[in-house]
């Protein structure tokens, strides 16, 4: 394989000049890649908080809830994209958005559930015998006892989705992925190794992001 | 004509049942493109995560693994692989196993961590040693966790496998990606279908399997829904 590289490929794997004129190009693509995930992390939130509380309250909700978006979870993205894409278009936002929300909705839940679980009988006991109705102590005592679970959902959500919406270049859109088809349609190296370095290095940055944001929003959270 | 009405003729054509673009064609070369993967994955990935458990080390690596995979575009590795190594499938079986990696070696780093302290100790006073404690004790009780990350990753290399017919592999794929480049529109969904069904059917047999491996009185004690140590989705 070695020789292959060397010999037959003059095209390097990182084409400084081209990036180099190409920084607008590719900064179009990064935001069109972050206003992506913004809308699937956060319609994916949206949507999983209530149902995330009633779920965990009841199971006769819970059950089918976490079933119905399980199975939804399990299905390829590009098969949704493909399904969607007789009724919605192709190459549109909504396209791209019904499969990405509905498996953050997941993530979501599952974190929701999870964290309001965890909160103590006793905390409850306190709330209840200090006067708290049930919907003030959900939001007032339960979802900040449960937001280090919460915040974990998002972080998990967010990065998944960063990888995922390079996927949805096969149907026109694809933010970073737009340069990955590049790179494979003129079998050219730099859009191709640019856009995945920067899909890692977005993830990362948007990872760390949120964990800072919950030291700063949780300071009762913090861990040793 | 209705859309569904133009994919269930599709479905209804005898000529998509046989010959290489047919489906069981196809759905042999989906499968036999995840199996291996997921194998080979499996044999890297689960002495790995199953060692660092054992000896309780290393353990941040052992879960940030996850986190790193996770980040990894999976679109963008099946194409540096098929750029490196050209047509065929050793490209995509080379991507299909990074992928898989990460959630096996997490789940099976999880699953030992978790065997309760004081039956390792229990294991050690019967005088069992070292190997015969790994394998006696510790691994029955981590075969539902462990397992859980074999399903994940089978599950999301049969979703990347259909990435595989944009870097020109076989597989279910390969009607999406035609369908949408012959506008071709019953084909694509009758891909879609087909992938999402199959997706649907690795998940189930591999629950299927976890249940036969897990030891009868073991199984009494895991619930099985949220046991999953880690979501992971990269396809």
């Amino acid at each position: 394989m070695a020789s292959r590289v060397f010999l037959d490929y003059v095209d390097p794997w990182v084409n400084w000049s081209w990036l180099g004129t190409h920084v607008p190009y590719v900064a179009a693509a990064l935001q069109q890649h972050i206003v992506l995930t913004a809308i699937a992390v956060a319609g994916g939130f949206v949507i999983a908080l209530p149902l995330g509380v009633v779920a965990q309250r009841s199971a006769a909700v819970r059950l089918p809830v976490l079933g119905t978006f399980g199975a939804f979870y399990t299905i390829p993205s590009l098969a949704l994209f493909a399904l969607l894409v007789p009724f919605t278009g192709i190459a549109t936002t909504t396209t791209a958005e019904i499969p990405l929300i509905g498996y953050n909705v997941l993530i979501l839940i599952r974190n929701v559930v999870v964290g309001l679980d965890a909160v103590p009988r006793e905390v409850l006991d306190a709330a209840d015998g200090m006067g708290y109705r049930p919907m003030a102590r959900i939001l007032r005592v339960e979802l900040p006892l449960a937001l280090p679970a919460i915040f974990a959902g998002l972080r998990v959500a967010t990065v998944s989705t960063i990888g995922l919406i390079t996927i949805t270049a096969v149907i026109g859109l694809g933010g970073l992925g737009q340069l990955i088809n590049q790179g494979l349609q003129e079998s050219f190296h730099t859009p191709l190794v640019v856009a995945t370095v920067l899909s890692i290095v977005l993830a990362l940055v948007a990872d760390v992001a949120l964990a800072t944001g919950q030291r700063f929003a949780l300071p009762w959270a913090r861990q040793a | 004509m209705s859309i569904f009405g133009a994919v269930w003729q599709w479905f209804a054509n005898p000529a998509h049942w046989q010959g290489p673009d047919g489906i069981p064609t196809r759905l042999g070369e989906h499968l036999q493109l995840s199996a291996e993967s997921v194998l080979l994955g499996a044999v890297i990935a689960l002495p790995v995560g199953i060692a660092l458990g054992h000896y309780g080390r290393f353990g941040n690596l052992a879960i940030n693994i996850s986190n790193v995979g996770r980040a990894v575009p999976s679109f963008g590795i099946l194409v540096i692989a098929f750029q490196v190594f050209g047509l065929g499938d050793l490209p995509i079986i080379l991507a299909l196993t990074a992928l898989a990696i990460p959630p096996m070696v997490t789940n099976s780093y999880v699953a030992l961590r978790e065997v309760d302290p004081d039956v390792r100790d229990a294991a050690r006073g019967m005088g069992y040693r070292e190997l015969a404690q790994l394998y006696r004790v510790e691994l029955p009780l981590a075969v539902p966790l462990i397992m859980a990350g074999v399903r994940t990753s089978a599950v999301q290399v049969v979703a990347t496998a259909t990435l595989a017919a944009l870097i020109a592999g076989g597989g279910f794929g390969r009607y999406i990606v035609d369908g949408f480049a012959q506008l071709n529109y019953p084909m694509t969904i009758a891909g879609a279908v087909l992938v999402a069904l199959l997706a649907l059917a690795t998940e189930l047999s591999l629950s299927g399997v976890e249940r036969l491996l897990v030891p009868r009185g073991i199984r009494l004690l895991t619930a099985p829904t949220l046991r999953r140590a880690s979501t992971f989705k990269v396809a």
